[in-house]
């Protein structure tokens, strides 16, 4: 293969049986599985939300606040608006917007995260800890396990951006915004799953 | 074949909604999440708060699933890959909720 050969096929996608990107296939198979992960740990929260032991801190349900939570609910719907107008950028060939929504993202993202850090530390100081009760242990498994994706996802969202400064993201800008935006989007919809079924579902 | 690849990424790129869209969606999503909490203060509607919060959830799951995810326009493969994953997720979270109903529930608070 001559070295002309070698670039031009370097910069083409391979032909796929189902005529799909391979790699984004494999990001929605990915999600498929994350449902199961997060399904399996929100049942647990459910079953176990009202089990504490006496005198070993609050059931969780008694310490939300939910007009706080809502406020982060919010930040994090919005942060999947800025995601898609990222993309819409990098599809239209506009890098430098691109680039402002996609740090947009991650700001949200990471007001998200602080918050959350913030309300676990509220919420241990009320008594209600990792290891209080079998409902302070699902609740922290659950909320925890969502933020550090969250985190993994804000630490994508950087790598692109230093990618886009350094000019390592192209070709296939767009396709990798896309799988990163995709995984975003899936952090948002398990949130909105979790504030409604963890926080607003009040206990009988 | 890069004719092939390059016309599908502009197939693809025409059939993705334009920014205006993706606000007035996203501005749905903020106000079905304001009448999620909205409802949750209202006495009157305590009797029927769950169903209804399940509803508006399914509603931005699927806003945002079909809009920002692009489920609505891509290729059905990616839809059942999705789909199949929640339905998994609700299976598992039913013959759970089915086995601790016929044992009695979770582990018992100790006293």
């Amino acid at each position: 293969m001559s070295a002309q050969e070698a670039a031009l096929a370097a910069t083409q996608e391979h032909h796929t049986s189902t005529g799909l990107d391979n790699t984004k296939m494999a990001m929605w198979a990915f999600l498929g599985s994350e449902c199961l992960f997060f399904g399996s740990l929100i049942t647990t929260y459910l079953l176990y939300r009202s089990k504490v032991l006496p005198d070993s801190g609050p059931v969780p349900s008694e310490i939300y606040d939910i007009p706080y939570t809502s406020v982060s609910s919010f930040v994090l719907l919005m942060s999947s608006l800025t995601m898609v107008l990222a993309l819409s950028c990098v599809q239209r060939g506009d890098v430098r917007g691109m680039r402002i929504w996609l740090l947009a993202t991650a700001l949200l993202g990471v007001t998200f995260v602080g918050g959350q850090i913030f309300e676990f530390t509220d919420f241990v100081e009320e008594g209600l800890t990792l290891g209080s009760s079998p409902a302070g242990s699902a609740f922290f498994v659950l909320t925890g396990f969502h933020g550090a994706h969250v985190s993994v996802g804000i630490l994508m969202l950087l790598s692109l951006v230093g990618m886009s400064m350094s000019d390592k993201l192209q070709p296939g800008a767009a396709r990798k915004v896309e799988l990163i935006g995709l995984y975003w989007h899936f952090v948002d919809i398990v949130w909105v799953v979790i504030f409604t079924v963890v926080y607003l579902i009040p206990l009988e | 074949m890069s004719q092939q690849v390059e016309a599908g990424e502009q197939e693809e790129l025409h059939s993705h909604p334009e920014p205006k869209q993706y606000i007035n969606i996203a501005i749905i999503l903020a106000l079905v999440t304001a009448g999620e909490v909205a409802i949750y203060y209202v006495p009157a509607l305590r009797a029927l708060l769950v169903p209804i919060l399940l509803v508006l959830a399914v509603v931005k799951f699927v806003l945002v699933a079909s809009w920002f995810m692009h489920l609505r326009f891509d290729s059905k493969i990616f839809r059942r890959f999705f789909v199949m994953g929640v339905l998994l997720a609700m299976t598992v979270f039913a013959v759970v909720l089915l086995y601790f109903f016929t044992h009695g529930g979770p582990a018992p608070v100790a006293t």
